[in-house]
């Protein structure tokens, strides 16, 4: 059946060689002996077709007569020949698997039979292997036997010889104990003592035991009594002090008794330096020998010269904040003594303290007592509370510290203050020291900005001073000749208005410098190389509110303030402020706004690199404020220039007789005094401020004629038969209809420029003129006069106004006004009011 | 709002203080050339028709005018008046200046005089605004009596005593003043008594006003720069604003309401209210005015409303609520509105005023030297420009009505 099927198979090629065809093999091998794991199901579906010659299925006659119907002889024939050679080849596969496995069942039947052997050999050493063992188990059965009652005895023996051993140290301790204590071996005194303790605690009901404890106890007393005294003398070196403590501790001396003592004998060591502080403190008469030091040449090495070069010096600098000397120990020394011996002791203190009660390793039932929090919080209070006093100290001093002059000294002060804090703070992790000690630094540096300010402040005003007196020397000179001939100048008349730009230069230098100066003493605070400089106070806080804010800000603000108080107090007579003294202060306003603000403040920025967390003042709204003073300063100086020609030419008017004037010859000297003291204001003015715009003038301005009677129109409709003797000017007469409707105002803001400045003086001079012309009654050559006057006027004053129309209307009004209050009114001739003015 | 123009230049100005029914004004013209006049003009407020009545005043030149506060037809006036020996203006008539008059010896005082308007004023010589040339013979003023005093020197005004019954006045001359008595019909004046200003220099009185308060018996002047207060019973001085006001003080007024406020202005264009009980600053400073301020007046009703007059040709009505009698508005009832307010009065209350300026008025070419409230409307006024226009206005109405509700 088997030759029958392969038979059939088709095969083609050498059946070893192709191993595909040798694995088919196997497969089919396998699939006939039931094994088939892989294509099962692949065959399951050929496997149906009887035809198949590989099938399960096959159907040998359905397969011939398949052949038979399907193929040609030779096809069968061919069929054949490739049926026999599959079936030689599956038959030669056959016998070579036979042989194969008959080889290898033969080999295992050889294994098989050397192990059999093997196993034997075994056995018979593993009997004579228990035999042995049950021999060793018996003999040592019989020899534990005869030892156990030995055994018994010496342990009894041991027992009772270390029973001894301990009654004797008992015995022996009181003798030992005097006998360290002789020695003052009192470490091996305690320990050999608390060694026995528990023993004699435990059998203390026995008599002789009793007795032995209270001869200890009674040493022990004694031991502590001693180590008290030596804790208390505190004499002894940190080392034996910790030891002593130690002792004490196991003693079983309360714990909290000993962080007393050991405190309160701090304390007293540490008020003794805190008393030599405050000897400092108090007034030089009080203190001792230590602290002398020549109050002229002690300090002075370290109060080096002020760097106030601009200042124009003089009287003031005599009471320069800058330069005040202080008459003790500087703050230097006192904040190093501070440290080196409060500070440092303090350290010291709490470094043994901790490393007696906080860090010791806690052993045995003194752990359970929580010593180190109770001596923390003691530790805490006593730092605290003697801080407390030796921040008070520090604070009383440097507020003590008046003098700007040097703030390095302070700042170093500080540094070194805070710096030593710092180690208080290493050794003390919680305590509010550190911070506490930060805050008074941070008070000192507000404090010490309120004092630039206040420096400042005072060294402006001062400067002031010096300005006005500055003003107010050449003036005397150029008024009596005597006076000013002895300073040497024929300089000193010209000197007045020469100096007016040299000193609004000198002052703004040196309020600049001063600037500059103080900026850079108030900068130390944030050196890199002082401690506190990385505070976040120091950071951000002291540069943008301190130093911008309360220093730069409020001293400008204060400069715009004062200015304006110039404005307000020098009042209403307006004499006691020198008007060149406005004058220059507007421009120096005017300046700060155009450019000294935004640099002072854009220097402020740099230095301190601020960053504006919180809201600053604008740069602009200081500009804003500075126009503003520079403004009202300039109109002050406006309004009392115009007062001061308005008084002469107020007085000129009210005091003379008009109707029983004699017929005018000459000007009046008044009008001559009013024109000179425009030109000079004009020249004062142009020191200062550029010229401004003025509108085109006409060809020639001084020879304009005068109409009399150009604001007289209602007269001619009242009586038209009167006649003026002066032609009407209807063009003239429109003019000042315009000027009218425009309206001029007299007390105007004036524009920072000349001739905005002398147009305002002018306007104010001439409408008090007029006002005046208009109270008084004029007789014929009054009037004739009064002319004249103007005519001088327009001639010499249209060319400091920028709109001269302006001139020509006010001194027409004043002429029309005249006229108007004059009892005779006939005008004089043009060609002689020409003459008289060209005459002077 | 009305604006008739007297043509010729005035400064004088005054309410006619005892007429309670009709607006009416008196204005006294200042020329040297021409007869003065009294213009008396009357506003219709209701049409709003202006008319104007003129009487001769040919003593001279006005300055000052005053009206009685009892008889409506009896003021007071203070003018110049050219000594000269053959200069009469009243002779002379209106055209011709014969040059040569004016001699050497001419002078020129200032005196005061009490006048009595003619009865017959209101019929005659009613006179349209725009018609200057219709001066069919104006009716002269009648005289009752000088107020002589050329002992004392010029006058520079003369002052009724307040709500008093046309008795009593004074006259502030030079460095004096003096109150006179006058008789029953006005036409004779005596001297009851007179002060006198001591000191350096020559002291002139510029300005005074006499205070309703007290009894009548205080009177404030001021000269110079500084204010004083007189005590009319002894004739000594109570008082004294040394440095009021920067340069001259050139008005003053009381307010009606708070006896011991006073109201000053001067030539550094300040407006100032004092507490006379202490002067050592003043309790508010206006300073709106850009020249000197001719004239300062308190509203006789609602002393919150202050009128001031400038020589910046500015009229400034002010609304100085903060230091008026009634600081949180209208709180006690008006005569005229005696009912159905009260229930208004709580709401305005909460929303007390701030002082402000009302308004400016800038209807004036030309320096404004007297302004005035009208003693018949409490909500009208009249300034006076020196060119001779004289402009009414009123109060504005939605203020009014603020005060009033």
């Amino acid at each position: 059946m088997d030759g029958d099927i392969n038979a059939t198979a088709p095969g083609t090629t050498p059946p070893d060689t192709d191993p595909a065809r040798k694995r088919r093999v196997h497969g089919m091998l396998k699939l006939y002996y039931g094994l088939n794991e892989e294509g099962k199901t692949v065959d399951q579906a050929e496997s149906m077709d009887p035809c198949d010659i590989n099938g399960p299925h096959f159907d040998p006659e359905v397969y011939l007569n398949k052949l038979r119907r399907e193929c040609s002889l030779g096809e069968l024939m061919d069929q054949e020949t490739c049926m026999v050679k599959q079936i030689r080849s599956l038959d030669s596969d056959m016998q070579t698997l036979v042989y194969e496995n008959y080889n290898k069942f033969i080999s295992a039947t050889d294994t098989i039979r050397k192990m059999k052997n093997d196993f034997k050999k075994m056995e018979d050493e593993m009997d004579c292997l228990s035999t042995n063992m049950a021999s060793i188990t018996d003999f040592s059965a019989r020899i534990s036997g005869t030892l156990q009652d030995q055994h018994a005895q010496i342990t009894k023996l041991s027992g009772v010889h270390t029973l001894l051993r301990k009654l004797q140290f008992l015995f022996e301790l009181p003798a030992r104990l005097n006998k360290c204590l002789e020695l003052q071996a009192y470490a091996q005194a305690v320990s050999s003592h608390r060694r026995a303790r528990c023993v004699l605690q435990q059998y203390s009901h026995m008599p002789s035991f009793r007795g032995i404890q209270d001869d200890c106890h009674a040493i022990m007393d004694k031991l502590a009594q001693e180590l008290r005294q030596k804790f208390r003398d505190g004499g002894s070196s940190a080392k034996d002090l910790s030891e002593c403590v130690e002792l004490l501790l196991q003693l079983d001396e309360p714990a909290e008794e000993l962080c007393d003592k050991f405190l309160s004998h701090a304390q007293s060591r540490l008020e003794a330096d805190l008393l030599g502080l405050e000897a400092e403190l108090r007034p030089p008469l009080s203190y001792g020998p230590t602290a002398v030091t020549d109050p002229y040449t002690g300090p002075a090495h370290r109060l080096s010269v002020e760097p106030t070069a601009g200042s124009p010096t003089g009287p003031s600098s005599l009471n320069n904040p800058f330069l005040s000397p202080s008459s003790r120990t500087d703050i230097l020394e006192f904040i190093d003594r501070g440290c080196n011996e409060f500070v440092s002791s303090l350290c010291l203190v709490i470094a043994s303290y901790q490393e007696l009660f906080v860090n010791r390793p806690q052993e045995g039932e003194l752990a359970s007592k929580n010593i180190p929090q109770m001596a923390i919080g003691k530790l805490h209070a006593f730092v605290d509370a003697l801080a407390t006093r030796y921040f008070s100290l520090v604070e009383r001093r440097i507020q003590e510290e008046k003098s700007v002059g040097d703030n390095s000294l302070l700042v170093r002060a500080l540094d070194r203050f805070h710096r030593r804090l710092q180690a208080v703070a290493k050794l003390l992790p919680g305590s509010a020291v550190p911070s506490q000690g930060t805050e008074i630094v941070v008070r000192a540096a507000r404090e010490r900005i309120k004092q630039y300010l206040a420096a400042l402040q005072s060294f402006y005003l001062n400067s002031l001073t010096d300005v006005r007196q500055a003003l107010a020397a050449p003036r005397l000179g150029g008024s009596s000749a005597g006076v000013g001939s002895h300073l040497g100048g024929p300089a000193t008349g010209k000197e007045a208005p020469a100096s007016l730009p040299e000193l609004l230069s000198t002052l703004s230098a040196s309020i600049l410098n001063q600037i500059k100066s103080v900026l850079a003493s108030v900068h130390l605070f944030t050196a890199k190389d002082i401690t506190f400089s990385n505070k976040p106070y120091f950071k951000g806080d002291f540069c943008s509110h301190g130093v911008r804010e309360s220093l730069v800000v409020n001293f400008i603000k204060f400069v715009c303030q004062s200015s304006r108080q110039f404005c307000e107090s020098a009042g209403d007579r307006g004499g006691s402020t020198p008007p060149a003294l406005l004058l220059l202060l507007s421009r120096l306003c005017l300046d700060y706004e155009t450019s000294t603000i935004t640099y002072i403040l854009t220097l402020t920025d740099e230095q301190f690199l601020v960053q504006h967390h919180s809201p600053v003042t604008a740069v602009t709204a200081l500009c804003g404020e500075a126009r503003e003073a520079a403004q009202k300063l300039l109109n002050h100086y406006v309004k009392v220039q115009g007062l001061i020609i308005s008084q002469m030419l107020r007085k000129s008017v009210e005091t003379r007789d008009w109707v029983n004037t004699i017929e005018p010859r000459n000007v009046r000297a008044v009008m001559k005094r009013v024109v000179e003291d425009t030109t000079s204001i004009d020249v004062q003015v142009g020191l200062l401020y550029e010229e401004g715009v003025r509108k085109a003038h006409s060809s020639d301005s001084s020879k304009r004629t005068f109409s009399v009677y150009s604001s007289s129109r209602q007269q001619t409709r009242y009586a038209p038969s009167y006649t003026p003797s002066a032609p009407m000017d209807t063009n003239l007469l429109s003019n000042i209809h315009k000027l009218f409707s425009e309206r001029v105002e007299i007390f105007s803001p004036v524009e920072f420029n000349k001739v905005s400045v002398l147009t305002g003086i002018i306007k104010i001079s001439l409408k008090t003129f007029l006002e005046c012309v208009r109270l008084r009654t004029f007789g014929r050559y009054g009037l004739q006069q009064i002319q004249v006057d103007c005519h001088y006027l327009q001639m010499y004053l249209w060319r400091f106004v920028s709109d001269e129309n302006l001139v020509h209307f006010l001194l027409d009004e004043i002429v029309g006004s005249t006229a108007h209050r004059c009892l005779d009114p006939a005008p004089m001739e043009q060609s002689v009011i020409e003459v008289i003015c060209e005459r002077g | 709002m009305y604006q008739p123009y007297l043509v010729l230049q005035a400064r004088a100005l005054t309410s006619q203080t005892a007429e309670s029914d009709a607006i009416r004004f008196l204005v006294g013209t200042q020329s040297l050339k021409f007869d003065n006049q009294i213009h008396i003009i009357d506003f219709d407020d209701e049409n709003n028709i202006i008319s104007k009545s003129v009487l001769q005043h040919q003593a001279g030149e006005i300055w000052h005018i005053s009206a009685s506060p009892a008889d409506k037809a009896v003021l007071t006036t203070c003018y110049n008046k050219s000594e000269a020996p053959a200069l009469s203006l009243s002779q002379l008539g209106a055209s011709v200046f014969p040059a040569q008059v004016v001699s050497s010896e001419s002078r020129v005082v200032t005196c005061g005089a009490v006048w009595r308007m003619p009865p017959e004023w209101e019929s005659g010589s009613h006179e349209s605004p725009d018609d200057p040339h219709n001066s069919h013979n104006p009716q002269n003023l009648e005289l009752l009596c000088h107020l002589d005093n050329s002992s004392h020197g010029n006058a520079s005004c003369v002052l009724w005593e307040p709500m008093g019954d046309g008795k009593h006045v004074i006259s502030l001359a030079d460095n004096h003043a003096l109150l006179w008595d006058l008789t029953e019909s006005s036409t004779q004046a005596t001297i009851s008594s007179s002060a006198t200003l001591e000191g350096k220099g020559q002291l002139k009185f510029t300005a005074g006003k006499w205070s309703p308060h007290h009894n009548c018996t205080q009177l404030a002047t001021a000269n110079d720069t500084a204010i004083r207060g007189w005590d009319l019973r002894t004739m000594s001085q109570i008082y004294c604003i040394e440095n009021a006001h920067g340069q001259l003080v050139r008005d003053l007024d009381f307010n009606p309401n708070k006896q011991y406020y006073l109201a000053s202005c001067g030539d550094d264009c300040k407006v100032k209210f004092w507490d006379v009980r202490n002067i050592n600053e003043p309790v508010k400073t206006l300073e709106e005015h850009s020249h000197w301020v001719w004239s300062v007046r308190f509203n006789h009703s609602h002393d919150q409303l202050v009128l001031t007059g400038s020589s910046d040709s500015r009229v400034i009505l002010s609304n100085m609520v903060s230091i008026s009698s009634e600081p949180f508005g209208h709180l006690v009832d008006d005569d005229d509105l005696s009912d159905g307010e009260d229930n208004h009065q709580d709401e305005k209350t909460q929303e007390p005023l701030q002082d402000s300026i009302i308004s400016t008025y800038e209807e004036h070419e030309d320096s404004v030297y007297a302004v005035e409230w009208s003693s018949a409307d409490p909500w009208l006024f009249a300034s006076l420009s020196y060119d001779g226009r004289l402009v009414i206005n009123r109060v504005p109405r939605a203020l009014k009505y603020h005060i009033l509700l």
